[in-house]
């Protein structure tokens, strides 16, 4: 569609434009003003330059959260992506039971993220916990509380739950705009099952699985709710994520500066590997068009 | 083509069980939760649900939550609709640069703007109210608003407002009677995004309240700190919890798929 240029266009914009100024600029400011600043107390400051961002870029702290952060996306990626694919390709086109199974798998998405965690903690102890309980009698050892590898399979267990059914909506939205005379041209054709998915179905996809991709990498790099909830960082330090141990250091400790720096330095994590997402997702599609 | 299909069904138990297991637990009392291992209820009782929708303490959370919850929708929607109109009909100095501003915000973790929003909204007097968090909360769902609104607009023929100014609407009397009934399943899906992430969303409202305007998910953490834990009511609460959001999806089950993909298909 062709754009008309107007800059009285502004005016329409300027609401938006003073409320995120007032809700996010400021509190960045506030953030860049104490990442350069150390103080004694009473309200007294002086310039330290950058000295917050190179104890943070050299702390083991740091790197050891970042680093399980990390992994920690990975691992959601890879599973609730191909999972959340898969499960929308078997779903009901059509009828009582795709409205039932949007319903029902939308569920999840709604739900506090504090009451996930609270769900899963439940879920997952051996005296109360159906998971837990479970387990123990088939005589598997699994102790979230204490063991760092049963901590890990249940965070990620409860994420899959939490999130694989954004990704079947996303999906299931990118399916359901394919007309059915495209489905009867391949049958027509004698397209193999794959072929079909390949070449239709992938292609009709692309645009909401980039959407996907970045909110489920940016909801997953950002969580610190539901792990909070269920292992609280623990056991020792192997859940502890970046926003967990933020929270730590800014609310605990009070360590304004440090904190501050580690703020800045998060976002543009984020920002940078977002875009690096956005960049190569949407390079191979040019080349494929 | 088999009438129940695996794949969807073993998902969908696999998402029930959890809540199932919170359901049965919200009907037991606290002894027998304790006492044993059970799958179901010996003796349903709704004690659990008459404690919290008795106490005053445990039902303001849930109006806490719903005011602030309907405030932010309403704010949000407010300004990210002529916003959302600029940028689908419109080029503007900048305006490519301001989109992304805005979908930045979206990729900020709340857990950076804690500090400074407590700062913030402590020194301009309106820490513990509803109106702080319904504020804080525009950070993220702002940003996503005007995303899917101007995905919708898009989709609108620009020829409708051509028409609507040939015909002498004036542009606010086009907006509010013709346009924005064009795009209402638009503006559900948008709400019902506000909705979902402020109704979510702890950290942020826990850091921005202490008594008068605690929201429920706040106050069922102080419940698990305690010593005694009461998992009935605990369970209970969130079971409490999980019912309108319920029943907002069931509302919007028919535009769902369009709105989780925004607006973009």
């Amino acid at each position: 569609m062709q754009k008309k240029q107007n800059q009285k266009a502004w005016f329409l914009v300027l609401p938006v434009f003073l409320l995120v100024a007032f809700s996010a600029v400021i509190p960045l400011m506030t953030v860049v003003n104490y990442s350069v600043q150390d103080s004694f107390g009473n309200n007294e400051f002086y310039w330290v330059g950058t000295e917050w961002f190179i104890e943070i870029l050299n702390s083991e702290r740091f790197h050891g959260a970042l680093g399980r952060q990390l992994l920690f996306s990975a691992i959601i990626l890879a599973i609730e992506i191909p999972l959340g694919i898969w499960i929308a390709l078997k779903m009901p086109k059509k009828g009582w039971g795709a409205s039932l199974c949007l319903v029902l798998m939308a569920l999840p998405l709604l739900i506090p993220w504090n009451v996930v965690g609270t769900i899963w903690q439940i879920f997952a102890r051996e005296d109360i916990g159906l998971l837990g309980h479970t387990l123990a009698a088939m005589g598997i050892d699994y102790n979230y509380t204490q063991v760092a590898l049963d901590a890990w399979i249940t965070v990620v267990v409860m994420d899959v739950w939490h999130w694989t059914s954004l990704v079947v909506l996303l999906c299931y939205a990118g399916l359901s705009s394919i007309p059915d005379a495209f489905y009867q041209a391949a049958k027509i054709d004698g397209a193999s099952r794959w072929a079909v998915f390949r070449y239709i179905q992938f292609p009709k996809m692309k645009r909401v699985l980039l959407i996907a991709v970045l909110l489920r990498f940016m909801d997953s790099f950002m969580i610190y709710t539901e792990p909070f909830v269920v292992t609280g960082g623990g056991p020792g330090n192997a859940t502890t994520f970046l926003s967990i141990d933020l929270v730590k250091m800014a609310i605990g400790q009070f360590d304004l500066g440090p904190a501050a720096a580690f703020s800045l330095v998060y976002f543009l994590i984020v920002l940078l590997l977002s875009w690096v997402f956005y960049t190569v997702m949407t390079a191979r599609d040019g080349d494929a068009s | 083509m088999k009438n129940i299909r695996i794949t969807p069904t073993l998902y969908i138990i696999f998402l029930m069980l959890p809540i199932y297991w919170l359901l049965t637990m919200a009907l037991k009392t606290n002894t027998e939760i304790l006492g044993g291992f059970s799958l179901w209820p010996a003796d349903p009782t709704l004690a659990n649900f008459r404690t919290i929708l008795t106490d005053p303490s445990w039902y303001n959370g849930y109006i806490n939550s719903t005011i602030y919850v309907a405030l932010n929708t309403v704010i949000s929607l407010l300004v990210a609709l002529p916003a959302a109109y600029a940028f689908s009909r419109y080029r503007f100095m900048g305006d490519k640069h301001l989109f992304f501003w805005l979908l930045s915000n979206r990729m900020a973790p709340p857990a950076v703007f804690v500090l400074p929003f407590f700062q913030l909204y402590s020194s301009i007097g309106l820490f513990d109210t509803h109106l702080a968090v319904a504020l804080a909360h525009t950070l993220f769902n702002v940003p996503l608003a005007v995303w899917i609104l101007e995905g919708f607009m898009s989709g609108v023929p620009k020829e409708i407002d051509e028409t609507a100014q040939i015909d002498g609407y004036s542009f606010g009397t086009f907006f509010a009677r013709i346009f924005t009934p064009m795009i209402a399943s638009g503006i559900g899906v948008a709400a019902f995004f506000c909705f979902m992430f402020s109704w979510v969303e702890l950290l942020i409202a826990r850091t921005l309240t202490s008594v008068d305007a605690k929201p429920i998910a706040a106050v069922m953490t102080r419940t698990v700190s305690a010593s005694g834990l009461d998992w009935g009511v605990l369970a209970a609460a969130g079971v409490l919890t999980i019912i309108p959001g319920a029943i907002v999806i069931w509302f919007v089950r028919n535009h769902i798929a369009k709105g989780f993909a925004l607006g973009r298909v």
